[in-house]
């Protein structure tokens, strides 16, 4: 559409989940915000990494981003297009070209269709055949494109390992031709040497389709490899966001420090002489996160500014953001 | 030192509907005292089925050990009774879960689990017992101890509840801790929390650890030893940092080429390796690998190789050929 403006625009994206108590006449007694006001863009044709540990709301952040989950308050754009407020047609090509890719390759396919329903399922939706063979060809296409082989295409999920199931999962999701795939987790329910496999296939599929990436995971060393910017989630805000580069050398909030250098390197040398940030305790409950940054009890540079004031998200370097009062 | 653990062409199978499945296909390794074994592999390569055949924590049938020698300390362990065996399991050699969720009752107090082990194998009595358990809980790191014994295991979170089940694999000072793919259910920061925990609690103690987990990462940091397995057979065998500098199998090197690294910027693509590790529903004849195998030749195909020295310090491979060279070895 516009070559100038970015293909997805998220301004302020919040997702409370009510706490409900009793049985009969149930009210609402909290909310766990799993996602509480986030904003990022993510360009044509790149990759945007969301990483953070489990319960910071990136899974969350990634499905109410495709409207999958109602979000509470701000804004989605995808490629000009308002999810929020798309109803009919308009939330029907919302659907086309943004798709979603799952993190578990058994749970995430139908058990008792074949790959030739599963993969056509979104043509017959978005009637992008016209007759049976074309539909049947399609699937073909799709499926080699993931590198699978046609002859497979009336076999049922159950006759395919994880990988070939991620695979199904990919063509599904190239299926309707989208211009932006959120990633979700998706290699994490695999082996090693299953998950290069994965990764490399998702890299030629972009270089091909010119296609943009959410790319949500919690394999840090991964997210350096495949995402050309990444963001940095704790208790359902963004700390960070910076070129993968840029935040994997010069970290500036405490929690990317902190969870950067926990992950172990590959490397006995190496990792043994790391100088690790061992941070104390667990992530706190989403249903009442901390006062002031939310980071602030296990913070080892917490002051009692940090418990008070919520800190502002700025630019702390060119293209480098950070929401940290110590910065 | 002195060897702990000599497994001998250990055999392990389960009969299933479909058939056989070849799950440990005579692995032999040892284990020192005070060292720790790191044991990698993938989902299915037999890593955990192999340990817990050492424990006899197999269930039989569909399981079966199906021949192969475990020395502890001087007695095959596989000629013992199941009587026999419950006097050791927890006592002289102990085992971590992946899982801390499933692995604790969930409607006992953490308390009344760890002073079980306390009473029953060493004999102590209600007080002392719980005084020794509050004593573990300190060690591992869990705050309040002794208000802590009356909780259940829902009310500690996942990185609290693996260290209870290590305060209660320690709890009768063990000389081997089998843990299991111990962090692979936790972040990052936890996992860095768990991983120090252990390295420094087995630096006291002097216990011999064997860990299994499929994460090259986590293996760099805390073994002396790594053995390498896939399709129930131990490919590689090596001190961890020639492992890692000087990997000679084409599995491991392919696999340490596979990994994406966090400290340095991305300079090529993932190698990755073709296809899927072989059915386990054969009985394997030929190399488990040389199907995926970019340097496989004819022989590969019939023959399976033994694990045999290559170069000096202890470093053995199960293949035909010499990956630097690629010509036979």
């Amino acid at each position: 559409m516009n070559g100038t403006l970015p293909l997805v625009i998220v301004e302020n994206l919040t997702k409370h989940f009510p706490v409900m108590r009793g049985i009969v006449i149930q009210r609402k007694v909290g909310a766990v915000r799993a996602v509480d006001g986030i904003s990022f863009i993510i360009e044509q044709g790149e990759t945007l990494g969301l990483v953070g540990e489990s319960g910071c709301g990136k899974t969350t952040a990634g499905r109410t981003l495709l409207g999958l989950y109602p979000a509470t308050a701000g804004v989605v754009t995808i490629d000009g297009h308002n999810v929020r407020s798309a109803r009919g047609r308009e939330m029907l090509l919302v659907r086309r070209i943004a798709q979603m890719i799952f993190q578990d390759p058994y749970a995430s396919l139908n058990p008792r269709w074949t790959v030739h329903s599963i993969v056509s399922e979104p043509l017959r939706v978005h009637h992008l055949f016209k007759t049976e063979a074309e539909r049947v060809e399609r699937v073909q296409e799709l499926m080699g494109l993931v590198g699978l082989s046609g002859r497979l295409i009336n076999r049922f999920p159950h006759e395919f390992s994880g990988g070939q199931r991620q695979r199904i999962g990919v063509a599904r999701a190239l299926a309707s031709d989208p211009r932006f795939i959120v990633c979700d987790e998706p290699i994490s329910a695999l082996d090693v040497s299953i998950q290069a496999q994965v990764v490399n296939l998702l890299e030629d599929l972009q270089d091909r389709f010119g296609l943009t990436y959410l790319f949500i995971a919690h394999d840090l060393s991964m997210v350096r490899h495949i995402c050309d910017r990444v963001a940095v989630m704790y208790l359902g805000v963004i700390v960070e966001l910076a070129d993968r580069n840029e935040l994997y050398e010069h970290p500036l909030h405490p929690y990317t420090g902190a969870l950067l250098s926990s992950v172990p390197v590959p490397d006995p040398r190496k990792d043994r002489t790391r100088h690790r940030i061992i941070l104390a305790g667990d992530v706190p409950s989403p249903i009442n996160p901390p006062s002031g940054c939310r980071f602030h009890p296990r913070c080892p540079l917490a002051d009692e500014r940090c418990s008070l004031e919520v800190p502002e998200w700025r630019l702390a370097a060119p293209s480098h953001w950070v929401a940290c009062h110590k910065v | 030192m002195t060897t702990l653990l000599d497994v001998k062409d250990l055999k392990t199978r389960f009969h299933t509907p479909e058939g056989t499945v070849y799950a440990v296909n005579g692995i032999s390794f040892h284990v020192d005292e005070g060292e720790t074994l790191a044991v990698v592999g993938e989902s299915g390569c037999g890593k955990s089925v192999s340990m817990m055949s050492v424990l006899q924590l197999i269930l039989v049938p569909p399981g079966e050990i199906a021949g192969g020698k475990v020395i502890y300390r001087g007695q095959d362990l596989l000629k013992k009774t199941e009587q026999e065996m419950e006097s050791i399991r927890g006592k002289e050699v102990a085992m971590i879960f992946q899982d801390p969720m499933t692995s604790l009752n969930p409607v006992l107090t953490i308390g009344r689990q760890i002073c079980e082990s306390l009473r029953t194998h060493l004999g102590l009595d209600q007080k002392a017992a719980e005084k020794r358990a509050v004593e573990l809980l300190e060690l591992v790191g869990i705050s309040d101890p002794a208000n802590r014994l009356g909780d259940f295991p829902h009310q500690f979170s996942g990185g609290m509840r693996q260290r209870v089940m290590i305060a209660m694999a320690l709890s009768c000072n063990p000389s081997l801790l089998i843990a299991d793919e111990p962090t692979t259910a936790l972040d990052v920061t936890i996992q860095a929390q768990i991983v120090e925990l252990v390295t420094k609690i087995r630096n006291t103690v002097h216990m011999a650890v064997i860990w299994i987990t499929h994460d090259l990462g986590v293996v760099a940091g805390i073994a002396d030893r790594v053995m390498v397995m896939y399709a129930g057979f131990i490919v590689e065998e090596a001190g961890v940092i020639d492992l890692y500098e000087n990997p000679c199998h084409p599995y491991t090197s392919a696999l340490l080429g596979a990994l994406p690294r966090v400290d340095r910027r991305r300079d090529r693509r993932l190698k990755s390796i073709p296809g899927a590790p072989p059915s386990l529903l054969m009985e394997p004849h030929g190399c488990p690998f040389s199907t995926r195998c970019e340097v496989a030749v004819e022989r590969c195909k019939s023959e399976n190789p033994s694990l045999t020295p290559v170069g000096k310090n202890h470093h053995n491979i199960a293949c035909w050929i010499d990956i630097k060279t690629g010509v036979a070895r």
